[in-house]
């Protein structure tokens, strides 16, 4: 019988208390008497350090399978556990794409083989990604890999009769949409800088985001006509806030997420022309990032989800326009969050634990997450040091990529551990797991 | 010693007037029997056209052969990004067989910036994407200083009304900084659909107006005009729903020759620039590219010679804020 005992550490941010897990579930919280360790107790003196549900990533790339070289599902795994993650959903664009159950049971077993975190794959609502004809998204949901989450995220559903079609479908296993919110019709394909001030002088293609609040409208509307289940991935701007707020002042099923570096970077770093902020939605000016912040403090948003897009160092060596979007997220989450919602005060950590941890999982209806720290749920814990500042190195990420924007920058807020089911997964910043797997 | 020319931006007024100042050197040259000076000799310079330009090309392999660089043409088209290499590798490639300069056009906004900070040697942007075309603002400059500027070659209080696809244009992009840089008033006049994107507080910003009505900017309405640069309208851009017809776009902006009767009465001594090619009939008539006020030949011409006072400031080691005439004359050796 395995057992760990935390001690003197603050749940969700509160007063110290000991946290005894047994057997991968939590056994005991407050305090432990000698009595109930066992002589193999591993202890964790966690005094002044903040224990949370473990994180749940709604918006993960693996790269795997297809481009093993920027990213696989182990080295994902470990960047997670890293950063304080038990649960990841990854995104179906990969090569082939996730659009069968098989596709999905593959991804689903990788994770397994890796065991670091949870990895629950995420279906792709229209057939390779195309927009056109609806997946087999009855198949992978009644599969084992029970695929709840539907995205053809990196594009747009942007066919209203088939994301109608799509919403309608997925009540039937009570699934919902993911949907990458950009008309390809007023964002063009090149796209790729927020359409401002900024891209005129620049030259660069706009990203307006009338392009996001037009389909977030839409399809809010869809899902109250279908009375389905609609989630807005990566929400960039004020007007999308807006938009997702009438709606659920309306009664509509409505969720949304917000990344971490839209949480705390600003178009104004494209100036440069530096790939390394090149980011589909793209970075907005500091107006949007204050709306979202607050928008993500009043619970309009639902959810942090780190969009995490692992890159090899080649595909963005290209000049702007032509390098690949996206950025790695999931090692720099909590501190991201950690440094803009709860050191400005919109968010005490029981605020973080809600939207890293428990609406996560309920948007994605993931069982042994997000339950909070209460006796006999799942061991799914991190522990964070809140007051740890640490400058960002990219070069010691555990990810396979290294096109990391915060390289550089001091965050404070860190993952001093990570446990899955009871079982320490990331210590002080390194995977527990042979760095041959991962690496 | 400034490395790189990336932007119009990157020259002070002082650095500019310079620039333009060596430019009136290195136009003598065109007019010798043997145009050829040793400023260069032992320089390399690599023309790395990732996008076709019969005209910028040649303008710079001439001026690189005229000031006796080794000049090289590299095409976009069979070069190894075109295979797949990345732009880092392509250019790091270049730079290590020990070139002085990369003189680049891309048809990337920003492609010469990030180039710049993987090479060793010197970068002169030739035109990114939609973003900037610092020698052809410096050009059009000289151009105007010598047809508007006087004797003291001075654009102080000069008005130019620039006129066309602004959204798209590289051209606009850099003449509205190094016109501002030299004292020049600008009004960029387009339909709302070709005005870039933000142009209000950029304008500001950067002091030049704009307006939607041709008609009304030529009758002086934003005070007489000295200039106008007629910008080429983009075929390929037509299909996108920025204007409804050719013949509308030519009716509401084309500097056509009813229009450029009417501007010839009132300001005989205006001046007429296009960067070209021209599209005939759309954006600017015949009569108008031809006429006695136009600049168009004289531009190209200019071309030359601020594209070779462009590389001796870079490439030459002449001094930044001092490179006068009589100090090109000197220390470029130019023959007398």
């Amino acid at each position: 019988m395995s057992s760990t005992l935390v001690t003197g550490a603050r749940p969700l941010g509160g007063e110290a208390a000991d946290v005894l897990v047994r057997d991968g579930m939590i056994a005991a919280v407050g305090r432990v008497p000698a009595a109930e360790r066992d002589g193999d107790t591993e202890v964790v003196d966690a005094d002044g350090l903040v224990l949370l549900p473990g994180l749940v990533d709604l918006h993960t790339h693996l790269r795997e399978p297809g481009r093993e070289d920027a990213e696989t599902v182990a080295s994902g795994s470990a960047a997670a556990a890293v950063g304080g993650f038990t649960a990841v959903l990854a995104m179906a664009n990969t090569s082939p794409v996730t659009d069968t159950a098989e596709a999905a049971l593959r991804v689903l077993e990788l994770g397994r083989s890796c065991g670091l975190v949870d990895v629950q794959p995420v279906g792709a609502v229209t057939k390779g990604i195309e927009g056109h004809e609806l997946a087999e998204l009855g198949l992978m949901a009644r599969s084992r890999a029970r695929v709840r989450v539907f995205s053809d995220d990196g594009h747009c559903v942007a066919d209203a009769r088939v994301m109608r079609r799509a919403l309608e479908y997925v009540k039937a296993f009570g699934g919902v949409v993911s949907q990458h919110a950009q008309d390809p019709t007023l964002a063009g394909r090149e796209a790729c800088c927020d359409e401002s001030e900024l891209s005129g002088r620049l030259g660069l293609p706009g990203w307006p985001g009338i392009a996001e609040e037009t389909i977030v409208s839409r399809d809010v509307m869809l899902a109250r006509h279908t009375g389905s289940r609609v989630h807005v991935a990566h929400v960039s701007t004020a007007g999308t806030v807006e938009v997702v707020r009438w709606a659920k002042a309306q009664g509509i099923a409505v969720t949304a997420e917000v990344t971490p570096h839209h949480l705390l970077l600003t178009s104004d770093l494209l100036a440069g022309y530096d790939p390394v902020y090149k980011v589909n939605p793209p970075l907005r000016p500091a107006e949007d990032v204050e709306a979202l912040r607050a928008a993500l403090a009043d619970g309009t948003i639902d959810a942090v989800a780190t969009d995490h897009a692992p890159h090899a160092r080649h595909d963005k060596e290209h000049a702007f326009v032509d390098a690949a979007f996206g950025m790695l997220g999931l090692e720099t989450a909590l501190p991201v969050v950690s440094e803009v919602m709860v050191r400005s005060g919109l968010l005490d950590w029981a605020g973080v634990a809600r939207v890293m941890s428990s609406a996560p999982a309920r948007i994605a209806g993931l069982d042994g997450h997000g339950q909070g720290l209460q006796v006999g749920s799942p061991a799914n814990l991190v522990l964070v040091d809140p007051d740890r500042a640490t400058t960002i190195d990219a070069a010691a990420s555990v990810s396979l990529s290294r096109n990391n924007p915060y390289d550089g920058r001091t965050l404070t807020g860190a993952v001093v551990g990570t446990w899955l089911r009871g079982r320490r997964t990331a210590s002080e910043g390194r995977p527990l797991l042979a760095e041959e797997a991962w690496a | 010693m400034r490395r790189h020319l990336l932007s119009s931006a990157d020259l002070s007024r002082a650095e500019t007037e310079a620039v333009l100042t060596t430019a009136e050197s290195m136009h003598d040259v065109q007019t010798r029997e043997v145009k050829k000076i040793p400023t260069l000799r032992g320089r390399t310079i690599i023309n790395l056209f990732f996008e076709d330009s019969t005209r910028t090309r040649s303008s710079f392999e001439i001026a690189g052969k005229w000031m006796s660089a080794d000049t090289i043409n590299i095409s976009g088209k069979g070069s190894s990004t075109s295979k797949g290499e990345s732009l880092r590798d392509t250019v790091r490639t270049i730079d290590a067989m020990g070139v002085d300069a990369l003189v680049m056009r891309h048809a990337a906004s920003g492609a010469a910036h990030q180039v710049a900070r993987w090479v060793r040697c010197s970068v002169v942007n030739a035109g990114d994407g939609t973003h900037e075309h610092p020698t052809q603002a410096l050009l059009d400059a000289y151009t105007l200083r010598r047809q508007i500027g006087g004797e003291d070659r001075s654009l102080e209080g000069k008005h130019v009304a620039i006129v066309g696809d602004l959204t798209h244009s590289r051209v606009f992009r850099s003449n509205v900084i190094t016109l501002a840089r030299l004292g020049a008033r600008v009004t960029a006049v387009a339909p709302p659909t070709l005005m870039p994107s933000g142009v209000g507080p950029w304008s500001k910003a950067e002091g030049f107006e704009t307006s939607y009505d041709l008609d009304d900017v030529l009758s002086g309405s934003h005070g007489d005009v000295d200039a106008v640069m007629m910008l080429r309208v983009q075929r390929e851009r037509m299909s996108g729903g920025y204007f409804p017809t050719p013949r509308e776009y030519t009716v509401g902006y084309g500097l056509t020759r009813p229009r450029l009767e009417r501007l010839l009465d009132a300001r005989p001594d205006v001046a007429i620039l296009h960067p070209g090619p021209m599209n005939r009939g759309l954006e600017i008539a015949a009569d108008a590219a031809d006429s006695a006020s136009s600049l168009v030949l004289d531009q190209v011409s200019a071309g030359v010679a601020v594209r070779m006072a462009v590389l001796y400031h870079l490439l030459a080691g002449a001094d930044e804020t001092q490179p006068t005439s009589t100090t090109a004359t000197t220390s470029t050796e130019v023959p007398a």
